[in-house]
């Protein structure tokens, strides 16, 4: 093996919006290996949804992630309502398709934007962006807030879409639809981008199975599998619309997936607020009494793939075991396979094109003690730590 | 021999270049912002980044040549002022220049990028090592084109090595762009000097998203503003150069003063707009494309130009 050096992505680089640390072993331009270490933001999630009521898990899962902050409540709501087995109304399923789907629509535009902005074509990534704020400000009129929507409840949702709201809402799909078939265009016809992205970060469908890897991810490598159909929830089996697949498997099948994704979501709404109108105002939530001892599976299909929520209760108001799994924690480990063997600016978009959200796939770090096998640093090494790199500071700015 | 200081420093080298690149910065930061729906920053805003980079604290890294990294943004800014005088005294018609100082420009002109690179190589930073070689293959790329360019100029101007007299045989015959030859060439620099400016589509030796600004990365506070001067000279005398070899010059008798400005910011224009409407290209692919593409037109133009098109 040749001289290696480790070029390193992280943990505070200009392409990831958050923590996380990627070693890529060089050698000149190309990438042989790659390490990849996470424990930089882990909030222990798990562990405060046990210490809180089913009804206030909600606001917590919301929380995981800011931008597909519907996709945790909705695989919650399903798991927890799988326990005592609750029908919610009919309305209350619309609602929510409506806005799991009109977060699909600002995740997919707000990917298309950071793709642009890594690829250094900065205006693809205002313009990207500028398309999103009207959806943000539909969420903004219908939830009350721009995001973390706390739209979900127990039996329901926690209010309803009215006529006036839904013709809005319409309007302003309108909008986005000629936009988002202005920006597909741009994309999927530019040819400095073909050259760019073809080709690059291939991901073929045999690595989709041996990763286990979800959503636009696996699509675009031609593996067909959506939750939304496979296993319907709210009301994805009563409207009509199709799972858009790709079989290049490169960079430019993810992009392209998830921009014709947009289109089918913006289909999927208009159907929903059709039926909408034809239903009573006002039945939006079961009553739900209490949550009996078991357990419940739940998933829903976030903009990034499968969202697994497992749910363990035994009688009492909150949960004793609340596991979860977002899409990330297996597309991430895709990159050993898209980003080897490529060069460094391949390995850019290539990490970028799964849309990975790390405070979801954040776990836990435990580090060890590489010549006694020991764990290292528990609570009370690192306070000590700390304490210590305090008193050093002190001594450095009394000296002044 | 006060006369050459001042050329050097006050004008048109270092103080007015800077001034005039630095407004043309602003420009292409406006353009850039009003093509993506943005405000942009005010009319100073250049200045007040230099001045604020002026007052911030120089950091010198651990692992690399303390020497070489500081020393680098001065030959930097000596190169990019010696190539403004070079280039504008006889661009704007102050002073004949001598016999061959196109030959100057072309050896002057790439003190800037080998000085970039220097100075990555100096920091110790292996992001910087990737920009820095990088910035080599780069410049390996658009040399050629840009040199087979100069040589169609040269044919075209009656074999002459003056930029004065280059300037004056387009005064006399019309300006080069009016040609076949012209055009093509004219092509062919545009994309060069995009590639000397670092801008996207061959900004991959800074590559913010990949290797976080590469050859930049180590630079802060005073050296960093250095960098940043040498950017804004580069951003008028380049353009300026274009004007010269295409345009018939930048005449500032009388009304031509405003065509000489609007040629320059034309030239700008263009350069921000291939800047706004392409993503970065992989190095493979931007070495690909001089050698192949741009080689390739500016035979052609040299061939047309052996024809008199």
């Amino acid at each position: 093996m040749g001289k290696r050096t480790i070029v390193p992505i992280g943990p505070y680089h200009p392409l990831l919006e958050e923590p996380e640390f990627f070693k890529l072993y060089c050698d000149g331009e190309t990438v042989v290996d790659m390490v990849w270490e996470t424990g930089y933001n882990h909030r222990g999630i798990e562990k405060i949804c046990e210490s809180k009521t089913f009804e206030q898990v909600f606001y917590v899962v919301e929380r995981i992630c800011g931008i597909c902050s519907t996709s945790h409540p909705f695989a919650y709501a399903n798991a927890v309502e799988s326990i005592p087995g609750v029908e919610i109304p009919l309305r209350a399923k619309y609602i929510r398709s409506v806005i799991g789907e009109l977060e699909r629509i600002h995740s997919h535009l707000l990917w298309v934007g950071l793709a642009g902005h890594f690829l250094g074509y900065n205006t693809v990534f205002m313009w990207a962006w500028k398309y999103r704020e009207p959806v943000l400000d539909m969420f903004e009129i219908i939830t009350g807030n721009r995001n973390s929507y706390a739209m979900f409840t127990i039996g329901g949702v926690r209010r309803d879409i009215n006529s006036e709201q839904a013709d809005l809402l319409l309007k302003v799909l309108k909008d986005v639809e000629v936009k988002s078939k202005m920006l597909t265009g741009a994309v999927i016809d530019d040819p400095v981008l073909h050259a760019r992205l073809k080709g690059v970060g291939v991901l073929t469908a045999q690595d989709i199975h041996d990763f286990g890897a979800v959503g636009p991810t696996a699509r675009a490598s031609g593996v067909d599998i959506d939750v939304r159909r496979d296993d319907p929830y709210a009301a994805y089996d009563l409207v009509d619309w199709k799972v858009i697949t790709a079989s290049g498997g490169d960079v430019f099948a993810k992009a392209e997936v998830r921009l014709l994704e947009i289109f089918e979501s913006i289909s999927i709404i208009r159907q929903c607020l059709q039926i909408l109108q034809t239903l009573p105002e006002g039945d939006i939530k079961a009553k739900v009494k209490d949550i009996p001892a078991g357990i419940g599976i739940g998933h829903a299909e976030a903009p990034r793939g499968e969202v697994f929520h497992f749910v363990k209760s035994d009688g009492s108001n909150s949960p004793v075991r609340h596991k979860i799994r977002a899409p990330s924690y297996t597309c991430i480990p895709t990159f050993r396979r898209s980003c080897i063997g490529g060069t460094i600016s391949d390995a850019a978009i290539a990490t970028a094109a799964v849309d990975p959200c790390y405070c979801c796939t954040e776990r836990m770090a435990q580090a060890y003690d590489i010549n006694t096998g020991e764990k290292r640093y528990n609570a009370a090494e690192l306070i000590r730590l700390s304490q210590m790199k305090t008193e050093e500071i002190k001594k450095q700015l009394l000296k002044r | 021999m006060a006369k050459e200081i001042f050329y050097f420093l006050i004008f048109p080298g270092l103080l007015f270049s800077g001034v005039i690149g630095g407004f043309l910065s602003w420009f292409d930061r406006k353009l850039t912002a009003r093509v993506q729906f943005r405000q942009g920053p005010p009319l100073l805003q250049p200045l007040y980044d230099f001045v604020k980079l002026l007052a911030k604290e120089t950091m010198i890294p651990k692992y690399g040549s303390p020497t070489t990294f500081l020393l680098s943004p001065v030959f930097a800014l000596f190169g990019a002022s010696l190539a403004a005088v070079f280039i504008l005294l006889p661009a704007l018609g102050i002073d004949g220049g001598f016999n061959g100082d196109l030959l100057v420009i072309i050896y002057v002109l790439n003190i800037p990028s080998v000085t970039y690179i220097i100075g990555a190589l100096a920091s110790g930073n292996p992001l910087a090592a990737v920009g820095a070689s990088r910035e080599m293959k780069l410049i390996l790329s658009y040399e050629l084109p840009f040199l087979l360019v100069l040589v169609s100029i040269i044919i075209k101007a009656g074999m002459t090595i003056n930029l004065a007299e280059i300037v004056e045989y387009q005064v006399l015959h019309g300006a080069f762009i009016g040609s076949l030859s012209g055009i093509i060439g004219f092509i062919t620099i545009i994309m060069c000097i995009q590639a000397k400016l670092g801008l996207v589509p061959f900004d991959m030796a800074e590559g913010e998203g990949e290797i976080c600004d590469g050859i930049m990365i180590e630079s802060s506070g005073t050296i960093l503003a250095m960098y940043k001067f040498v950017k804004y000279i580069m951003l008028l005398i380049l353009p300026a150069l274009v004007c010269t070899l295409f345009m018939s010059g930048l005449s500032v008798s009388g009304i031509n003063i405003l065509w000489s400005v609007l040629k320059i910011l034309g030239v700008v224009l263009l350069l921000t707009l291939i800047r706004n409407t392409n993503p970065r290209v992989r190095i493979k692919q931007a070495m690909r494309f001089f050698w192949i593409w741009m080689n390739l037109f500016a035979i052609i133009s040299i061939v047309l130009a052996v024809f008199g098109l």
